[in-house]
């Protein structure tokens, strides 16, 4: 049995570089990706986290690879859910490639060890919702409801 | 990837079983999903191909094997369509936030 992994592909209507920022800046970030952002210097081996907009810190880990305007390589490891963390680092691409005046994002996460994961189960219902906002956000200039923050519980 | 293409695709039961048995386990081979669907491979390999043309699905090679993969993301934009009416207050800051990042240019 393979890992457990997901792909998530979107069609963007917008520039490399415009989605390339959309990726890498935190002002960016916030509006889509549920009021949290990236903070990385975004050089290969860096540190790299992901903070909630209340300064909580929701995942960290490391820049495995990066070509800018193409390509992103994270470790990736929860951390404020102790039986997400539990289930240790896994590994997140995300991938630009043009197509015409359309970019092709891909999203792949998949998990470092075998077996059912909670993690990957965890952001695979995260990430339509961020990809899907940040498609309306560059396509439209507004980014979905309910993704500047975290969803109420 | 147009809306016309997503719902066609889903508006075909067997398609709509296909995705959920990638969601109940994602990645499969064609070989894989042929055994829980009485069709034969080559009916199943057409609806998988009508899937990935709606970006249902996604297509990955590992080794010699494809493998399928769910792809939710054009539910989440058919939703976006009927469900962000409400929701205007943020424009205005990307509005600023664009204009420091590309300048005063338009598109």
């Amino acid at each position: 049995m393979s890992k457990p992994s997901f792909v998530y592909v979107t069609y963007i209507k917008t520039t490399q570089e415009k989605l390339w920022q959309a990726l890498i800046n935190p002002e960016f970030n916030r509006q889509y990706w549920f009021g949290a952002h990236q903070e990385t210097d975004w050089k290969k081996g860096s540190p790299w986290k992901i903070v909630f907009a209340d300064g909580r810190i929701a995942d960290t880990g490391e820049i495995l690879d990066i070509d800018p305007l193409k390509r992103i390589v994270i470790k990736w490891r929860n951390e404020f859910m102790p039986d997400l963390k539990a289930e240790g680092y896994t590994r997140c691409t995300i991938e630009i490639e043009p197509q015409g005046d359309v970019m092709k994002l891909s999203v792949t996460h998949e998990a470092e060890k075998q077996g059912a994961n909670k993690f990957i189960d965890a952001v695979s219902g995260g990430w339509p919702q961020i990809l899907a906002s940040l498609k309306s956000l560059l396509e439209t200039g507004k980014a979905l409801p309910r993704t500047d923050r975290l969803p109420e519980k | 990837m147009s809306m016309d293409a997503v719902f066609k695709a889903l508006a075909d039961p067997t398609r709509r079983q296909l995705l959920d048995n990638l969601h109940a386990r994602n990645g499969q081979t064609l070989s894989a999903l042929c055994e829980e669907m009485d069709m034969t491979r080559q009916a199943v390999s057409k609806h998988l191909a009508v899937l990935e043309e709606a970006n249902l699905i996604v297509t990955r090679k590992r080794g010699r094997e494809k493998e399928h993969y769910l792809n939710p993301a054009p539910i989440f934009e058919i939703a976006d369509r009927w469900i962000d009416k409400f929701e205007r207050g943020k424009l205005r800051v990307l509005a600023d936030l664009k204009k420091n990042l590309e300048g005063t240019s338009d598109e």
